[in-house]
């Protein structure tokens, strides 16, 4: 009998982040030395940047402007979005709703990077410049969900350390040098390092998945304490806001491949850059809730039923609208 | 063995006021300071130092007693109504006192 290969309904990365849950759930001693986790973050970041200068280099991209400010846009309408649902229906502080309207406003780079690996597995292509659109989304949703907090508490804080702190953080830092680097070098000069940012890519992005799901572990046991409202916000504001991801690529002239990424990235909660700069800004929040909405809930959403979600729309918009 | 008396100033905060309090000791008079990555647990949870938002520093002052006395009725003002902060001080004997 032939064999006849089953289209594996999650990438082989999830279950590198399902064993890192189940690690953490059956109290596993097991820990990434934090150094690994950075040099993989740190990799990651560039590998994603580096493709991205790379193909761009390749091919020119066209209307780039327009392209620029509608997901600017798209940026800061996510937690305009959020704020009220989490004030009205949340009943949560300014200070928690501004909170997680940045978390949710910004965006997670490594559920970028399976929404990567999720289309390359299908053969399923994108645009080139996606990962300049993951560098443009992390700076304005926070900077918007601070705002909120601050106009509705009549509290004047700085905005600038925590804005600064994003601009200048390394994965905005990263991405864009890893961007630069690629567009500059092209092709032909990459190869020498193409084996160890192309060819592992994904061996790396499946070890950083074992770390994150240990971390998501811890959290769930926060989850049992979490709201029931939290828990729905973290699956139905991916689902969203990655609609409005995806129709937004659409309308923008991208492939399906690349409307399902900006999807992804609309989708997604922060979990590196917001905390940081929301600490900062705004202390009075309290950081368990975000994070355990943000890393217990959207992340594992996502990376299971949220990417192949916004490929479908991505797909039947584009068959639809042709 | 010739010995002067100072302080050192202990604070065991979140990562993420590392280089806001450093900044802050330095300006109100410490001459240096020496920080390490710790993980721990206390009334804020666990936080076991696997990532960035889990992380946690310690951050040592050898200085004198005003200074000692600045730093920490700064740090209690600004960072402990808001972050896991906690501040202790002790009495040290150091050999070169022009260096604290």
């Amino acid at each position: 009998m032939p064999h006849r290969p089953v289209r594996n309904p999650m990438d082989v990365v999830v279950y590198f982040f399902i064993l890192g849950v189940l690690a953490r759930l059956v109290r596993s001693d097991l820990r990434l030395p934090g150094a690994l986790y950075e040099t993989l973050s740190i990799y990651l970041l560039l590998a994603i940047g580096l493709k991205g200068g790379l193909e761009m280099a390749r091919q020119p991209v066209a209307g780039l402007v327009p392209q620029i400010a509608a997901v600017l846009a798209l940026g800061v309408l996510v937690p305009l979005v959020a704020f009220p649902v989490l004030r009205r229906l949340g009943r949560f502080n300014a200070y928690d709703a501004g909170a997680l309207a940045a978390h949710y406003g910004s965006v997670s780079v490594v559920t970028f990077a399976v929404g990567v690996a999720y289309l390359a597995d299908r053969g399923i292509a994108y645009d080139p410049h996606l990962p300049l659109f993951v560098a443009l989304l992390e700076a304005p949703g926070i900077v918007v969900g601070v705002l909120l907090a601050h106009l509705a508490t009549a509290h004047r804080a700085d905005l600038g350390p925590a804005t600064r702190e994003v601009l200048l953080g390394k994965s905005v830092l990263l991405l864009v040098g890893g961007l630069a680097i690629g567009w500059i070098a092209g092709p032909q000069r990459i190869g020498e390092i193409e084996a160890l940012f192309f060819g592992l890519f994904k061996g790396v992005l499946a070890l950083f998945l074992v770390e994150l799901g240990l971390v998501v572990g811890d959290r769930l046991r926060d989850l049992r304490r979490a709201s029931a409202f939290l828990v729905g916000f973290g699956v139905l504001m991916p689902v969203v806001a990655g609609t409005a991801g995806v129709l937004t690529g659409v309308a923008i002239g991208l492939t399906p491949g690349g409307a399902a990424l900006l999807g992804t990235l609309a989708g997604s909660a922060s979990y590196i850059a917001a905390p940081a700069a929301v600490r900062i800004a705004l202390p009075q929040a309290n950081p368990a809730l975000a994070l355990t909405a943000a890393l217990g809930v959207t992340f594992p959403f996502n990376i299971t039923l949220g990417i192949p979600l916004y490929l479908a729309t991505a797909q039947y918009l584009e068959a639809y609208t042709r | 063995m010739n010995t002067h008396s100072r302080k050192l100033l202990v604070i065991i905060t979140e990562a993420a006021l590392e280089e806001r309090i450093t900044r802050d000791a330095m300006r109100l008079g410490a001459h240096g300071y020496t920080a390490v990555d710790v993980r721990g647990a206390g009334g804020g949870g666990k936080r076991a130092g696997d990532w960035e938002a889990d992380r946690n520093v310690q951050i040592e002052i050898i200085c004198d007693d005003a200074v000692a006395a600045a730093i920490a009725e700064h740090v209690q003002r600004t960072y402990f109504e808001h972050y896991a902060v906690s501040l202790f001080v002790s009495d040290v004997h150091v050999l070169r006192p022009e260096k604290f």
